[in-house]
């Protein structure tokens, strides 16, 4: 097959990068991101980790299976929807729960919209929307979140996250300080830039996200405008409406979303300008839903609700072709 | 009259408890009307329309009518009447005297006349009371039938820019026109339980 000439449309050039490449980087760069989570969370989060990924990968054969078409699993998408699924995760949900959040996730988030290259949200994202809406005890009580470095046994101490902390205290009295209640808490922002403090076992280091985003974007298959508007934007409106912006950037699930599922290539827009609507989009509903929302963190609806967003911008923000004149209507 | 009312009766009816994607009313019109982008847009204009001033006329017809008689019971049919009949006038007049508007909204008008969710908005602006107790007042109706009516725009734009990029998609044979249309839907209320629990002022 390889000797054959090919005739074909253009774009003729070629590129070495393919799926497969992509993707495996991809999931080499959140390496980091799963130390982080073993360091912090034991061997538990491994294990939620390897239940997310096996049961993505399983799910993608069965389907292309009784689907007749080619098993592409060796590809590393599936392998990736069950990183980011498992990193996203409380430590101490039951197992049984990822298992079925991950086929959610691939069957419906995924295969039944066609496959790689044709869904319209995120997978990993719509099984963690599904989760939550189903098991909602199971995924956002503080009975599942897990204190870090208690557990490196099967069952870890449970504890509040940064996040739900502020959000419960904020509640009960509003003219709380950010900075002072999580002074209280005994929270620092180097605990919260290490990722040493409760949360999803994968979202809580901001430093091992950032080490993988930051080799994505030298390889070029992250678009830096995203991740780093998007960031920025959730700064600026928190600061202005008078909350802690650095606490905010660095709490909960803003980096693993704002680095690997905001910029998922088949979820985000394609053009730069669209890119930018896109990244601002997110900032606003992520501000909006932590601070008025009825969830402690927006990170997860927010990239949902833009992905819908994602064919509009699209149409909108086609870029000129080159020497193409725009004609007066007449 | 308090214009803070007015922002979170628009919060409310746009994101929290969007009629399609949270009240789950009207879902023919955005099922059926959502393949082309063009024709989002005008059902769209349509249902702001004629949510608008359902709203407007159910009001009198509530406060004016029924209650001083005493046939709230006749609240449902009373109300498709009115709103049927309003809308068939509206039509005829704009043909005569507004034709580009006509043009505009065309075969839209008549589709939604006795839509649920049409129906569904003038039956909440009577249901929906305040946390003091009092019901929506005149401007606080009007002004809900008009951001429901932008919250089903929005709702069905999206969902017309999804689909025409999914006439593209390799769906499963079985999936193929409505069930991913359905699936679709599904999948998009669930972002937007997102806004569920939002409260602002």
């Amino acid at each position: 097959m390889d000797k054959m000439l090919i005739v074909s449309a253009n774009p003729h050039i070629r590129d070495k990068s393919s799926i497969a490449k992509i993707m495996h980087t991809v999931n080499l760069s959140l390496l980091p991101a799963v130390f982080a989570a073993y360091w912090f969370f034991g061997v538990r989060a491994i294990f939620l980790i390897l239940v997310a990924v096996v049961s993505c990968v399983l799910t993608e054969a069965a389907i292309q299976k009784f689907r007749k078409i080619p098993v592409t699993v060796s590809d590393g998408s599936a392998i990736l929807t069950g990183l980011l699924l498992g990193l996203n995760m409380p430590g101490n949900v039951p197992w049984w729960i990822v298992m079925l959040g991950s086929f959610f996730a691939i069957a419906i988030g995924k295969q039944a919209f066609g496959g790689l290259g044709f869904n319209i949200f995120n997978p990993a994202l719509i099984g963690r929307a599904f989760m939550v809406a189903s098991w909602p005890v199971e995924m956002t009580s503080n009975a599942f979140w897990t204190q870090p470095k208690t557990g490196l046994s099967m069952e870890a101490v449970s504890s509040a996250t940064p996040l739900n902390m502020v959000k419960s205290a904020l509640g009960s009295d509003p003219s709380l300080k950010t900075v002072d209640i999580i002074r209280d808490a005994e929270i620092s922002y180097l605990d919260l830039f290490l990722g040493n403090v409760s949360g999803c076992v994968g979202e809580t280091s901001f430093l091992a996200l950032l080490i993988g985003v930051i080799i994505l974007i030298a390889f070029g298959y992250v678009n830096w405008r995203v991740p780093v508007i998007y960031v920025g934007s959730v700064f600026v409106l928190t600061w202005i409406a008078g909350y802690d912006p650095v606490f905010h950037i660095l709490a909960g699930g803003l980096a693993i979303g704002a680095f690997y599922m905001a910029t998922d290539m088949v979820t985000s827009p394609v053009s730069n300008k669209g890119n930018i609507i896109f990244a601002l989009g997110l900032g606003f509903l992520t501000f909006a839903i932590r601070i008025w929302g009825g969830y402690p963190e927006g990170v997860s609806y927010s990239i949902l609700l833009m992905n819908c967003t994602v064919p509009i911008i699209n149409k909108f923000t086609v870029p000129k072709k080159f020497g193409f004149v725009q004609t007066k209507k007449a | 009259m308090d214009f803070s009312n007015l922002v979170i009766i628009a919060i409310s009816s746009i994101f929290i408890n969007n009629f399609v994607l949270a009240r789950f009313l009207g879902i023919c019109p955005f099922i059926g009307v959502s393949k082309k982008l063009d024709s989002a847009v005008g059902m769209g204009m349509a249902v702001i329309f004629v949510m608008t001033m359902a709203s407007m006329v159910t009001y009198f017809i509530q406060y004016y009518v029924l209650v001083p008689n005493d046939l709230q019971y006749l609240r449902t049919i009373a109300f498709i009447l009115v709103i049927a009949s309003l809308v068939q006038f509206i039509e005829m007049f704009m043909k005569k005297n507004m034709p580009p508007l006509y043009s505009a909204l065309g075969i839209f008008l008549p589709l939604i006349t006795t839509n649920c969710a049409v129906l569904g908005v003038a039956i909440l602006n009577i249901d929906t009371v305040w946390a003091d107790g009092r019901s929506y007042n005149f401007i606080e109706s009007t002004w809900n039938g008009f951001t429901a009516g932008i919250g089903f725009t929005i709702a069905l734009v999206l969902m017309a820019g999804i689909r025409e990029k999914l006439e593209l998609a390799d769906l499963p044979e079985s999936f193929k026109g409505l069930p991913i249309a359905f699936v679709t839907s599904a999948l998009i209320a669930m972002a937007f339980l997102g806004f569920s629990g939002m409260s602002i002022l």
